[in-house]
C-alpha cells in the first residue's frame, strides 16, 4: 500500500506557459468483476477518484472506475502563471488518501 | 454488424434510447450499449450531444484488454470564460459502462488527458465533453480486441 506515485513534471516554465503533467499510482485497481480460483468474487478495490491542484485551486480531476487499468496513469496539462506547487491526491475504495507534491519555478 | 449497432446507439444517445429495444439479435451488446447511452443521458441532462471537437485515440486492435492506451482532445478553448469543464467516457462492452469522468478547469490549458484502460471486448468507446457554458460534444471510437481485460 505503501507505494510511491510517480511523477514526471518540469522543474521550471516560462509564465503563461501550459506544461505536461504524467502521474501514475502503482495499485492493484480491482475491478470487483474477477472471481478467484473458488468462484468467489474478488472485491472491488480501486482508486477511485485523482485529484491535482496547483497553489490550492484545482487544475485537473477524474472520477475513475474499474475500467482504468492497474497502475492509473494519467497524463494531462497545466497552465502555470506563477511559481508554486502542485499537490497531487489519490483516493483508495478503503479510504487511503496518497499524496505528493512538486514544486516549479515559473519565470 | 457491431458497427452498425454502436452507430444506431450513438444516435439515441439524447433522443431517448427506447429505439435499442427492437436489435433483440445481439442483446449483450444493446444492454450495455443502452447502460452506456443511460449513463450519457444522465451526463447530459437529456441534451443532444453535437458530434465533433472530441478526438478519441485508442488502437485499432488492443491485443491486451487489461491496458489499452486511451487519448482523448477536445479541440475547444480553454479560457477563464469559455472552457470545457467535464468529459465523460463510457464503454459500449463492458460489464460495466463506466470508464472515467475528467475535470478540467481553466488552468488546465488543454482539454486533453491520456490514461490506459480495460476493454472486455471489441466496443465503442464513447466521450462526451461538457463545457462551462453548457454545450455538449461527442466523438467516439471502435477498437477491435483480442483479449479481452476484465478477468472472469
Amino acid at each position: 500500500m505503501a507505494e510511491m506515485p510517480r511523477l514526471k513534471i518540469p522543474k521550471e516554465a516560462k509564465k503563461g506557459e501550459t506544461i505536461e503533467i504524467k502521474t501514475l499510482l502503482p495499485h492493484v485497481m480491482e475491478s470487483g468483476q474477477r472471481k478467484d480460483k473458488d468462484g468467489a468474487t474478488i472485491p472491488r478495490k480501486i482508486i477511485n477518484k485523482f485529484a491535482c491542484e496547483f497553489n490550492g485551486k484545482p487544475v485537473f480531476s477524474a472520477t475513475l472506475e474499474p475500467a482504468i487499468a492497474a497502475n492509473p496513469y494519467m497524463q494531462f496539462f497545466a497552465k502555470v502563471e506563477e511559481s508554486g506547487s502542485f499537490k497531487f491526491t489519490w483516493t483508495d475504495d478503503d479510504g487511503t488518501v496518497t499524496t505528493a507534491e512538486e514544486k516549479i519555478a515559473v519565470t | 454488424m457491431m458497427r452498425q449497432l454502436s452507430r444506431r446507439a450513438a444516435l439515441a444517445v439524447g433522443a431517448g434510447s427506447a429505439a435499442l429495444g427492437l436489435f433483440g439479435w445481439n442483446e449483450d451488446a444493446s444492454a450495455a450499449a443502452k447502460e452506456a447511452a443511460d449513463e450519457i443521458a444522465k451526463f447530459t441532462g437529456g441534451k443532444q450531444a453535437a458530434p465533433g471537437k472530441i478526438t478519441v485515440e485508442l488502437p485499432e486492435i488492443a491485443e491486451n484488454g487489461n491496458t489499452v492506451p486511451l487519448s482523448i482532445t477536445v479541440d475547444a478553448p480553454m479560457t477563464a470564460e469559455n472552457y470545457v469543464s467535464d468529459v465523460l467516457v463510457v464503454a459500449e462492452g463492458n460489464p460495466r459502462p463506466g470508464v472515467a469522468l475528467f475535470q478540467f478547469s481553466p488552468m488546465s490549458g488543454k482539454a486533453q488527458v491520456s490514461t490506459r484502460m480495460r476493454l472486455a471486448a471489441t466496443q465503442n468507446i464513447v466521450v462526451v465533453a461538457k463545457t462551462n457554458g453548457g454545450q455538449y460534444f461527442t466523438g467516439q471510437k471502435l477498437v477491435k480486441v483480442t483479449i479481452g481485460g476484465c478477468g472472469g
